[in-house]
């Protein structure tokens, strides 16, 4: 942790304690602490007289840093926060610890490729990042996805959504020191990675969803599994109950703590879990319906506390509402049909099996382009090296992450790569209510503001 | 490392340092320091399914003086990178470095302006783990690993002088720890050892 002091304080000054460096910078001294005693440390910066060499009031503002590595602070965030006491009088967030020029490689890159890159921008929510680029790049192509396609990326956007929202309560535990919470969180978590990896073949970052559809036909047994699932999480999720909602000190770690009233959150563009804690019911499945959530049967939780603890049941509530509509899109899969579009200059080759040396191509498939039809391969050798051409445009669509509105904006000058690929993270929006929520309370305030907001870094900086 | 180096020559240490090495990889704690994707995993691995108590190591540390294994879990930014040196130089002696994941081995699939191009550009790495997300299983394994490594560190310049070219045989833990394993911790399964394993199983099945 680095502390830094603003006023000017020039002169020699003794030595600190041994855990204590001090340096000397054009804002003023910085300590850098690595153990040792908090009191030690305070009564040396404030504790000197005011002198020749211009000592310091105890009184006197202090600013804390505290990141980019920190367990309290979701990722590699990190927060600059004035306190006056144990007062915090101003927060300021600094992001870009994590910028990974996601966004400046699609650009490199076709427009199938993109895919991969921006499922590992949010990281806990991959299948909405997937989709909502998908969604764009087949607005530009002016193509309706098959309908079967649209209901598996339904349910996997929705179990996505729980293992999220999983993480979201187990760090948040964490951070708040209810450590039961997190193994709790990251038990259920595994049973929806388990179902993941079944479904797509990866845990995280899968790259299931595909411009034109989804990479293949859910597996077989997949509607046993999914049933299992409901029933293993509908069974556990009211001990969440038990071991958080009612517990009075999670509810004295929470409760009117972070408060964002509605205002304030339509002022700062802030969507989701935050928004809806506020009493908006604003969700996008709902308003703005896209991949056939018009046909779903299902509620928006709403608080209209607008604290910490309102945020943490809204996420509780939202786990069981997309649980129902896991559900309802299993009994829509019983219907057959194609998973990508027919259009063979768009849909990627991926009739894959299992061989000896592991999953590629289908026999069937590479008997196809390499012994049958000339055309056949061609058409696969133009896909998979230059990628199929986009119409030139621009276009924005937006989902609902478990976050808030997961815009993506893309440019294309008609080539075969993006010209400009833009996500509108949740996260990165709502982070900018981290000072409004936190400013006027206490530090340990500050973790649990930050915790509700659930930023993941990931998708912030990019 | 640590205080042995400053022992004098000829003490008879043989024994001590194994007993050493052993205190020090049954309860090396990791510290905190996630990035991306990987660091989901890495809690996942720490979290009851895979439970990393069972290898002393389910306690990360906050503060890197109570550390003595960094597990890299991401992606290393140009700007963390600082950061990270930082954190590896707070770090006590003795330290390890493990680099979880494609990204804090090699860049991975980020050959950017904006990544590090692995994190051995910044601090020496003892082990490095690919995998976009690697499993929880593969993080174990790597983890054992190291264990392994450990457990053969020269304690003093003496004994590393001795040890010149000295390789430690790292088996996978799917063999080191197996059941029906003809070996144990011991050497890799010939061929024929195998082979006579899987027919031991096979005949099993119904």
């Amino acid at each position: 942790m680095t502390r830094s002091r603003t006023p000017e304080t020039p002169g020699a000054v003794p030595d600190g304690p041994r855990h204590s460096r001090e340096t000397r910078t054009t804002e003023g001294r910085m300590f850098t602490v690595t153990g040792g005693d908090w009191d030690d440390l305070v009564s040396e910066v404030g504790g000197e007289p005011a002198g020749a060499d211009g000592g310091f009031e105890s009184d006197e503002r202090i600013i804390v840093n505290m990141g980019p590595q920190h367990p309290s602070t979701h990722g590699v965030l990190r927060l600059i926060l004035e306190i006056e006491g144990e007062t915090v009088t101003q927060a300021r967030s600094v992001i870009g610890y994590l910028h990974t020029g996601i966004e400046k490689s699609c650009e490199f890159r076709n427009w199938t490729q993109g895919v991969t890159f921006l499922t590992r921008a949010d990281y806990l929510s991959p299948a909405f990042n997937e989709a909502v680029y998908c969604m764009a790049v087949e607005k530009l192509l002016g193509i309706e996805v098959p309908r079967r396609a649209q209901v598996i990326r339904v349910l996997l956007m929705e179990l996505t959504r729980i293992s999220s929202h999983l993480v979201a309560l187990a760090t948040g535990g964490m951070e708040l020191g209810a450590l039961t919470g997190m193994t709790a969180g990251f038990r259920e978590r595994e049973e929806a990675l388990h179902l993941m990896e079944f479904l797509t073949g990866l845990r995280m970052n899968m790259a299931f969803i595909r411009p034109g559809g989804v990479a293949q036909e859910l597996p077989e047994g997949y509607r046993e599994r999914v049933q299992a699932f409901l029933e293993v999480m509908r069974s556990r999720l009211p001990e969440y109950d038990k071991l958080l909602t009612g517990q009075p000190i999670w509810q004295g770690r929470t409760e009117g703590i972070g408060v964002l009233p509605l205002e304030a959150c339509m002022q700062l563009g802030v969507t989701g879990p935050v928004l809806r804690s506020a009493g908006l019911p604003w969700d996008l499945r709902k308003t703005m319906p896209y991949s056939g959530y018009e046909e779903y049967d299902f509620e928006v939780p709403t608080a209209t506390e607008a604290d910490c603890f309102a945020r943490f049941r809204l996420r509780l509530a939202e786990i069981h509402e997309s649980l129902r509509i896991m559900e309802q899109a299993l009994a829509k899969l019983a219907e057959p049909g194609p998973v990508m579009v027919t259009d063979r200059k768009i849909g990627w080759p991926a009739q894959l099996s299992l061989g000896s040396d592991g999953m590629g191509n289908s026999l069937e498939y590479i008997r196809q382009i390499m012994g049958e039809s000339m055309e056949s391969l061609i058409h696969h050798f133009k896909l998979v090296t230059e990628g199929f051409a986009v119409p030139a445009g621009q276009v924005y669509t937006a989902v609902e992450s478990p976050r808030g509105e997961l815009g993506c904006q893309l440019v294309s000058d008609g080539g075969t790569r993006p010209f400009r690929v833009h996500l509108r993270d949740p996260s990165f929006v709502n982070l900018q209510s981290m000072p409004a929520m936190s400013e006027g309370g206490m530090i340990a305030d500050v973790v649990a503001a930050v915790a509700s907001i659930d930023p993941v870094m990931g998708g912030v900086d990019r | 490392m640590g205080l042995e180096e400053k022992l004098p020559n000829g003490i008879l240490l043989a024994s001590v340092e194994k007993l050493v090495n052993w205190t020090r990889k049954a309860s090396l704690f990791p510290a905190t320091f996630g990035l991306a994707c990987c660091a989901i995993e890495m809690m996942t691995t720490g979290a009851p399914r895979y439970d990393l108590g069972r290898f002393g190591m389910e306690v990360f540390r906050a503060s890197p003086r109570q550390a003595d294994l960094m597990i890299v879990a991401g992606r290393v930014s140009q700007k963390m990178a600082p950061v990270l040196r930082q954190i590896y130089d707070q770090m006590a002696e003795p330290k390890w470095v493990l680099a979880m994941g494609v990204c804090a081995s090699s860049g991975g699939m980020f050959n950017n302006y904006a990544v590090v191009q692995g994190v051995d550009h910044v601090v020496p790495v003892d082990m490095y783990l690919p995998g976009c997300p690697p499993r929880p299983e593969m993080l174990i394994d790597a983890i054992l690993k190291l264990h392994a490594k450990i457990m053969e560190d020269p304690l003093t310049p003496g004994r590393a002088a001795d040890m010149v070219g000295h390789r430690t045989e790292l088996l996978p833990s799917s063999v080191r720890y197996s059941r029906n394993g003809v070996t144990h911790g011991l050497r890799p399964p010939s061929d024929a050892e195998l082979a006579e394993q899987t027919a031991r199983v096979e005949a099993l099945r119904p």
